[in-house]
């Protein structure tokens, strides 16, 4: 079998597997902490001159909102955006197992599932541990700097976050872990772009504590998941050449 | 005599290790394309059927 197709297979089932299992624990969790933001998030959008006072504030608790475009397509809620969700997380799983059975093929040397639970927690660092110390999760209506400057920033620190892991890892000098360190530390020295001043969440703050708690375990066992069996089929996979 | 018995022994490995990075990129490159549409697509049809996942992996969304 050809390397790619040997990925290729490994990410479809490994994704699919992954995808379906967090799914289950996102209904159980983070998807029940956005339904109950979206409630405060609609009270804030139907009476903002409730909550606020001044014209300025005001303006501000509209912007918090989400700003979706009037009229466009979104799931209905109960069966048909639990659908999408599973779907969207099994396409999730399946890139991020493909980029990273890329990286195991790319290093060149067999894994076995303890090896790929490695690389796995490697991958949970650098894309949700790294970018969630500027940009924790958020619930719905939650404020925030421009999309663009986030993602910008969000996609920068998961990359240099992911060099350093890489150095460390791989190159077993001094320098390389001064400049992996420095590497890590430079997005959080830059900064994450900061919601402009004076905005406030619509939710509750308990709430916005439950809801990163319950992403960051549930995106562990993501990454857990996703890493050990990545690393147990395709050395499957690719015994079978 | 020696060269050229090195150049037929290395050549197809090498070429064999090429062609392993390049398709070991390719698999990066497709997996990278695939995140990027689901968790930073501006499409806003993208962002509201994939909501609850992009706000569960910490995805920035608006």
């Amino acid at each position: 079998m050809s390397l790619f197709r040997s990925i290729v297979f490994t990410a479809a089932l490994t994704g699919v597997i992954v995808g379906v299992s967090v799914s289950a624990v996102q209904f159980a969790g983070t998807s029940q902490l956005i339904a109950k933001a979206e409630v405060y998030e609609k009270a804030g959008e139907v009476e903002p001159q409730a909550i606020t006072t001044s014209p300025m504030v005001d303006a501000h608790v509209h912007d918090a909102g989400h700003d979706h475009e009037e009229g466009a397509w979104e799931p209905a809620d109960g069966f048909e955006r639990m659908a999408f969700t599973v779907a969207a997380n099994m396409l999730t799983a399946i890139g991020y197992a493909l980029a990273l059975c890329g990286l195991i093929a790319m290093r060149g040397k067999p894994v076995t599932w303890r090896e790929g639970l490695l690389w796995g927690l490697a991958g949970f660092a650098c894309v949700m541990i790294a970018p969630m110390l500027g940009l924790p999760p958020e619930l719905p209506g939650t404020p925030s700097a421009p999309l663009g400057d986030r993602q910008l920033w969000w996609i920068g620190t998961a990359l240099a976050t992911a060099a350093g892991i890489g150095l460390i890892s791989f190159k077993r000098k001094p320098w390389a872990a001064l400049v992996a360190i420095a590497l890590i530390a430079a997005p959080h020295l830059i900064g994450a772009p900061a919601a402009p001043q004076g905005m406030h969440a619509l939710a509750p703050e308990a709430l916005e504590h439950q809801f990163v708690a319950a992403a960051v375990m549930t995106s562990l066992l993501f990454w857990a998941l996703l890493g050990s069996l990545s690393g147990t089929l395709f050395n499957r996979f690719e015994r079978t050449t | 005599m020696s060269v050229s018995a090195t150049s037929t022994i290395s050549t197809p490995i090498i070429a064999n290790s090429a062609a392993r990075i390049l398709q070991a990129a390719m698999a990066l490159c497709f997996g990278a394309i695939i995140v990027g549409f689901v968790g930073f697509s501006h499409i806003e049809i993208v962002h509201n059927a994939a909501h609850d996942t992009r706000h569960a992996n910490a995805f920035p969304c608006h």
